[in-house]
């Protein structure tokens, strides 16, 4: 396979190669970030987590479209206000399904699995009748377009990189806010001993709703920064839950540290063997792999050590 | 008084006449009215027809994951009952259609085939999109004995009785795509590349043999699974494989992904090295996509809205007056807007909406006035149509480039394939 290459071509293949399998990571973490939350946190099954994507990438939509229309001249600018607005936009959704449906179910966690799959259904169909059942074109300013030219044959693309930046630093932020914040400190608390933390006066309901918007705020962001790399269509987000649940599940439910060390492992594992392989082989060996360790280590990559 | 007491037996006498002549001014005037030969002549088999109506069937998904694609078959279909009912309708009867939703679901499509065909009876459908969806209602078709008129174009290895395929098999945008790509492109090695299903798998197997037919150079096959959204790393091995051609038939949102992707990467259509045949982006799917990121590839089809002639004008004309000025009308759009014509034509050489005698009479079927210009039913139930290649430019329409001089024929059972 290799051998009409010169030296410098291999090493940079393998240098695209490379960073093909880091965005891979950063889309991983970006989709999975949301869920972690939701599901490590709280012990939700969010079965519409890809719908809630797909609300920040319908977001980013329309302020394309407004900016096109309104502000022209800010237009190269326009993506960061998108970024916000999903997040924003998400998140208030996710603090109203948590207010009006999920907080019922908190006892049930099975029923939130099936109530979580109506609101998806509930939601893909309300893009389709707001949208249209079509896909939508969201126009991209110049600069995220096209790619970075390292050297004659090495090309990063840019909306790769962006994509790579927008998940660190959401994956910063999160570590500040869950371990270096006193709202941290309180979900964790929640999370490892519910009455207790309502004994020493958290308040818990006010901490899950908030738990719950952020997921959700997090995950209009990931769909807003998926607009420059896949399709923005009512039933868009079915594409992602797979994936997104296999990576927090493999992680460990509980741990967002989990989540990322699954998301780097998982995708370096399927870009690398995609290379090597045809794409459906890749997926094909990815998820037994998945399955044979799960079944060694049902809890997880990295299991969170608690008394229960 | 007297005058009166004569008069009005006079007028009931006159009345009297008038009345008994009724039945025959009626008897004069329903068939200047209906323009149809009697509903007991042309409907042996109970369907649902009667002396000014007759009944058919849309079946596509219009929620689900597949609505995006069949919509514009649905609004297709449509038109063109609308403009056959302004025209006179169907040996002198209205058209009436009953819609029903497959909602991406194959069964549904399967149990609503036999709801349209059972209870209401209708004399033709039209529908289905997916292959799924058609081999799920195949055997409906078949026991019920209707008559389905199927738009997309598809993998072939089929001929049902019960079935008028008005899109192209893969043999017929197949070849004359590599043929193209080959004799104007110089062409010698390509890529292979599509979505983990039956069309993909069968079109490359076709594609392949061609290729290697030629004595020319496969340098790779790959497939991916529906939905599929990362392509850098097929995007890495296509560079180091330096192809002259991509043969892509990715389908759905991950064709969204895969030309953003690709344009990412650095890679620009326009250079045409390695250049990008496709035989799955209508302008349908462009719309999703944007026509930046797609601008300078080749689609190969028998259809693009920009096609010149007067018909394919007036059909653009009527279905943006009907639908809307920003609409874009695709490939299998314009199928599914032959097959209600098609049927009225059969119809009425047969001259009767039987199912029998539609299925004798639809061979040798011409349509001259189609959009793509001229089409022919075949023998086998396909069509025969020119295959033209489109290129793309940025406003999301193809720009016609080349077409075939002769009609392609059909031919769903490629030796070699069964």
């Amino acid at each position: 396979m290799f051998a009409d290459y010169s030296s410098t071509e291999l090493l940079s293949i393998f240098a695209m190669q490379g960073f093909a399998g880091l965005s891979l990571f950063s889309v991983f973490v970006l989709m999975a970030m949301g869920l972690a939350i939701i599901f490590g946190q709280m012990g939700v099954i969010n079965m519409a987590h890809g719908e809630f994507m797909i609300l920040g990438a319908y977001t980013t939509y329309l302020t394309s479209q407004f900016f096109q229309t309104y502000m022209p001249g800010f237009f190269a600018g326009y993506f960061f206000v998108a970024m916000v607005l999903a997040f924003l936009i998400s998140g208030a959704l996710g603090a109203f399904v948590e207010w009006a449906m999920v907080r019922h179910l908190y006892r049930r966690p099975l029923d939130t699995l099936l109530a979580t799959w109506g609101l998806s259904l509930i939601m893909q169909q309300a893009y389709r009748s707001i949208f249209g059942a079509r896909e939508v074109g969201v126009n991209l300013p110049d600069w995220m377009m096209g790619a970075f030219q390292v050297t004659d044959l090495v090309e990063l693309p840019v909306n790769g990189l962006f994509v790579m930046i927008i998940a660190l630093s959401i994956a910063l932020a999160v570590y500040l806010l869950m371990f270096r914040s006193g709202w941290g400190r309180k979900v964790r608390a929640v999370v490892q001993n519910r009455p207790m933390a309502e004994a020493v006066g958290i308040n818990t309901a006010g901490v899950d709703r908030a738990t719950f918007a952020l997921g959700c705020g997090i995950a209009g962001v990931a769909g807003s920064a998926f607009t420059m790399i896949g399709s923005t269509g009512p039933s868009s987000g079915q594409a992602y839950i797979v994936d997104t649940f296999l990576v927090v599940v493999f992680g460990g439910a509980q741990s967002l540290i989990g989540t990322i060390v699954s998301a780097f492992s998982i995708s370096q594992a399927q870009s690398t063997m995609e290379f090597f392989l045809s794409g459906s082989m890749a997926k094909v060996l990815t998820l037994l792999t998945v399955v044979i360790i799960l079944m060694l280590r049902p809890e997880g990559l990295m299991a969170l050590k608690i008394r229960r | 008084m007297k005058q009166r007491n004569h008069r009005t037996p006079g007028r009931a006498r006159r009345l009297l006449a008038g009345l008994a002549a009724l039945p025959a001014l009626v008897a004069l005037a329903s068939p200047a009215f209906a323009a149809g030969p009697p509903t007991a002549e042309v409907n042996t088999t109970d369907l649902a027809v009667t002396d000014d109506t007759v009944k058919v069937g849309i079946l596509h998904s219009i929620t689900g994951t597949m609505a995006i694609s069949e919509i514009g078959s649905v609004q297709a279909e449509k038109l063109a009952i609308k403009q056959i009912n302004e025209s006179g309708g169907v040996l002198g009867r209205q058209i009436e259609f009953v819609q029903e939703d497959g909602a991406s679901d194959w069964p549904t499509f399967a149990e609503k085939t036999r709801k349209l065909l059972r209870q209401d009876k209708v004399a033709a459908i039209f529908g289905c999109w997916t292959s799924a969806s058609r081999k799920a209602v195949l055997p409906v078709m078949e026991q019920f004995n209707g008559m389905l008129y199927y738009p997309t174009f598809y993998e072939g290895l089929e001929q049902s009785p019960n079935v008028i395929y008005t899109g192209q098999e893969a043999t017929q945008q197949i070849l004359a795509g590599i043929d193209w790509a080959v004799k104007e492109k110089g062409a010698k090695t390509f890529y292979l590349l599509g979505s983990d299903y039956i069309w993909p798998r069968t079109s490359n197997k076709i594609a392949r043999k061609h290729i290697e037919k030629k004595g020319l150079k496969v340098v790779g096959e790959e497939y991916y699974p529906l939905g599929h959204t990362q392509f850098n790393s097929v995007i890495n091995k296509i560079k180091l494989r330096k192809p002259d051609v991509i043969f892509a038939s990715v389908v759905g949102g991950s064709n969204v992904a895969f030309y953003k992707q690709m344009k990412a990467a650095g890679v620009d259509f326009t250079d045409e090295s390695p250049l990008l045949l496709t035989i799955s982006v209508t302008e349908d799917e462009i719309r999703g996509i944007g026509g930046e990121n797609v601008n300078g590839i080749y689609a190969s089809m028998k259809y693009f809205q920009s096609l010149d002639n007067a018909n394919n004008k007036e059909f653009v004309a009527a279905f943006k007056d009907a639908y809307g000025d920003d609409m874009v009308i695709g490939d299998v759009t314009q199928a599914a807007y032959l097959g209600p014509w098609l049927w009225k034509m059969a119809v009425e050489k047969a001259g009767s909406f039987d199912i029998d005698k539609i299925r004798e009479a639809s061979p040798g079927i011409e349509f001259k006035k189609a959009p793509e210009g001229y089409v022919r039913i075949h023998e086998n139930h396909h069509l025969w149509s020119k295959t033209r290649i489109g290129r793309a430019q940025s406003n999301g329409q193809y720009e016609v480039v080349y077409e075939t001089k002769e009609l392609m024929e059909p031919d769903p059972f490629p030796e070699g394939y069964q």
